[in-house]
């Protein structure tokens, strides 16, 4: 399997996991490592960034392990902007997950001012990953920013309900010159397998697991279906076909 | 336009009678779904659905886990005054009341902050009583200057004010703000605040409209459970949820449910609450919004909070004193109602980490709100 580069780090992992809702830091830490996961996303208003001990980031650190933090919470650029700067000093680093959702309640991304804002601190010098709607087209504008990924959304954060974007994720990841992370909504290993067949670069996968009866267990088996999906894509899957092939029909008058 | 201009178009005893015409064959419907109106919670809090009261709470469970984990949010109020001009005859501040008033200085809030720390505690609900001429906008302004170092939310639960009030203490870090309509009904609204400034229904009633156009991140509604049939009120609570969150969709919202227990000598609730009705509400509310917070405050007791805990609440308060200078004077001022939970912090949190549940004691930082 084909590691993965985004900005200045080579990942083996292509399952990135979030931190948000688990019943325990403990448990956390275990479906963590389960996942094997090297890029772990956490919330800058869960933890005291000016707390070297805070709890769940001792929870999270590792030796694979690289901190994403993310500015959930915010409701426009200069918001998210603000938050980066106290998390990169505070957290020393640059990495920056790119979440902007002015509503509260489905927590969707605004495209505007994430593009704003992206903008804005890839000139800061962070290394930008913003979570937006599977748009195309928001998706180039991000690259063309400086952004150093992409994450649009398979479904609505938290649902559960897979790739509801898939003809949208398609057009992004053929057209991608940055790495395409799908992110949200993914809610099963076939979910996550599916969008690495597809040629996503990675997938982010937080409530699945953190809200599963047994999130060990559950982290293991998305560490199995990312890779067994991305194997496919590197395999060449062949593509669906409904029925046998006839022998050329409509070209044996050429023989 | 404001939610009043919503509400008169709806009629209580209409709404009663709808309540109490769902068929049983109207809550098995209202469970079957995914995505629920208004109608199918009026059929949730009709005695009809009463015997679906298991199923309601494990579909409630469910939905609470997955939409907010297995995570219990901590807050506790600081009592800044009992000072307050209304006659809310249910109340011990009542103006009537004869009572040595408390109202908190600033260096009086550093003591009682630095008590609540020493707890744990990072969200912060600050409670007033209603008295504008000596707790107005202003001093809550400089008992947030005193608090924001210490605490990364603060809430405000006081009497409402006008919209450049509020945007002038958002300013100051103010996050969330609660403001209970009480009854819903405007007939009998009168009856239960005869005087003073609460006794105008309307301004209290838009204070959510002042809310959200002022921009404030959280609003929380709710009503008292025991002055009208809880079955009507907290559908125009739901309705209300329905209405401001379609209108101020940046906000997020937030609800509760205190219910006035009957004792000795004071205001006796005119329809009591039983706690198997404030479960059932808890549910049919998780089960028409996924997204709501429900607060469970120590209202109740600790019997019910724990059995509750993993039902469709999401922020619980621990610790809790309800009089002003309560956390670092043990000096008795006089406090708003008796708590029922009056267990420690500590073995509050040792009793949700033994349901499977994480603490939760930060999830905001000022810096997030500019």
């Amino acid at each position: 399997m084909q590691s993965l580069q985004i900005a200045d780090k080579t990942f083996q992992s292509r399952l990135f996991t979030g931190t948000g809702k688990f019943s325990s830091n403990q448990l956390m830490k275990e479906a963590i490592k389960a996942s094997g996961s090297e890029l772990v996303t956490m919330a800058l208003k869960r933890i005291d960034i000016d707390d070297k001990e805070d709890d769940m980031v001792q929870h999270i650190q590792g030796p694979t392990i690289n901190l994403l933090p993310n500015t959930s919470g915010v409701r426009n650029a200069q918001e998210a902007v603000f938050a980066a700067q106290l998390a990169r000093e505070a957290l020393e680093t640059n990495w920056l997950k790119l979440e902007i959702h002015p509503d509260p309640k489905y927590l969707l991304p605004d495209g505007e001012e994430t593009l704003k804002a992206a903008e804005e601190l890839v000139k800061l010098g962070f290394v930008v990953l913003p979570y937006v709607q599977a748009d195309p087209v928001l998706c180039k504008k991000l690259e063309e920013v400086g952004t150093a990924a992409v994450m649009p959304l398979g479904s609505p954060i938290g649902s559960n309900n897979g790739l509801q974007t898939i003809d949208f994720l398609r057009i992004i990841i053929e057209q991608a010159n940055v790495p395409v992370v799908v992110d949200a909504g993914i809610g099963a290993p076939s979910h996550a397998a599916a969008a690495m067949e597809l040629g996503a670069d990675a997938v982010l996968v937080n409530t699945a697991i953190a809200v599963s009866p047994q999130p060990v267990e559950m982290a293991k088996a998305f560490k199995m279906a990312v890779e067994a999906g991305r194997m496919a894509f590197e395999a060449r899957l062949a593509e669906k076909s409904m029925g046998a092939n006839a022998s050329s029909p409509l070209t044996s008058f050429l023989y | 336009m404001s939610f009043y201009n919503e509400i008169t178009r709806y009629n209580w005893e209409e709404i009663g009678e709808q309540i109490y015409s769902k068929t049983e064959e109207d809550v098995v419907k209202a469970l079957s779904k995914t995505v629920l109106d208004l109608s199918d919670f009026q059929s949730l809090i009709s005695p009809t659905a009463e015997k679906y009261l298991e199923q309601m709470a494990q579909k409630s469970r469910e939905v609470t886990q997955q939409r907010f984990g297995k995570c219990m949010q901590m807050y506790i109020p600081l009592y800044l005054s009992n000072s307050c001009t209304n006659h809310c005859v249910y109340c011990g501040f009542n103006h009537s009341n004869q009572f040595e008033r408390t109202i908190l200085t600033e260096e009086e809030v550093r003591v009682e902050a630095q008590a609540i720390k020493k707890l744990g505690f990072e969200h912060i609900l600050l409670v007033s009583g209603e008295d504008q001429k000596q707790c107005g906008s202003e001093y809550l302004g400089r008992m947030m200057d005193e608090l924001k170092d210490d605490f990364a939310l603060i809430s405000l639960e006081a009497q409402p004010l006008d919209i450049d009030e509020y945007e002038m203490l958002i300013e100051k870090k103010l996050n969330t703000v609660y403001v209970y309509q009480e009854t819903y009904c405007e007939a009998n609204y009168k009856n239960y605040h005869p005087r003073g400034k609460k006794s105008n229904f309307r301004y209290r009633l838009e204070t959510p409209d002042r809310l959200g156009k002022a921009g404030v991140h959280k609003i929380g509604l709710g009503c008292l459970l025991g002055l009208e049939d809880w079955r009507i009120d907290t559908f125009f609570t739901a309705l209300h949820l329905q209405y401001l969150e379609r209108t101020y969709w940046k906000s997020k919202y937030s609800i509760s449910f205190p219910r006035l227990r009957p004792h000795v000598g004071a205001f006796q609730p005119r329809y009591e609450t039983t706690e198997r009705d404030l479960l059932q509400l808890i549910c049919a509310y998780r089960l028409l919004n996924p997204h709501v917070e429900i607060s469970l405050s120590t209202r109740e007791r600790s019997f019910f909070r724990d059995n509750a805990l993993q039902l469709g609440p999401t922020s619980y308060s621990a610790g809790s004193k309800t009089n002003p200078g309560g956390y670092a004077n043990k000096e008795e001022s006089l406090e708003q109602f008796s708590v029922n939970d009056d267990r420690s912090v500590n073995e509050i949190a040792d009793m949700i980490h033994n349901h499977g549940y994480e603490v939760v004691w930060k999830d905001w930082d000022q810096f997030m709100q500019t």
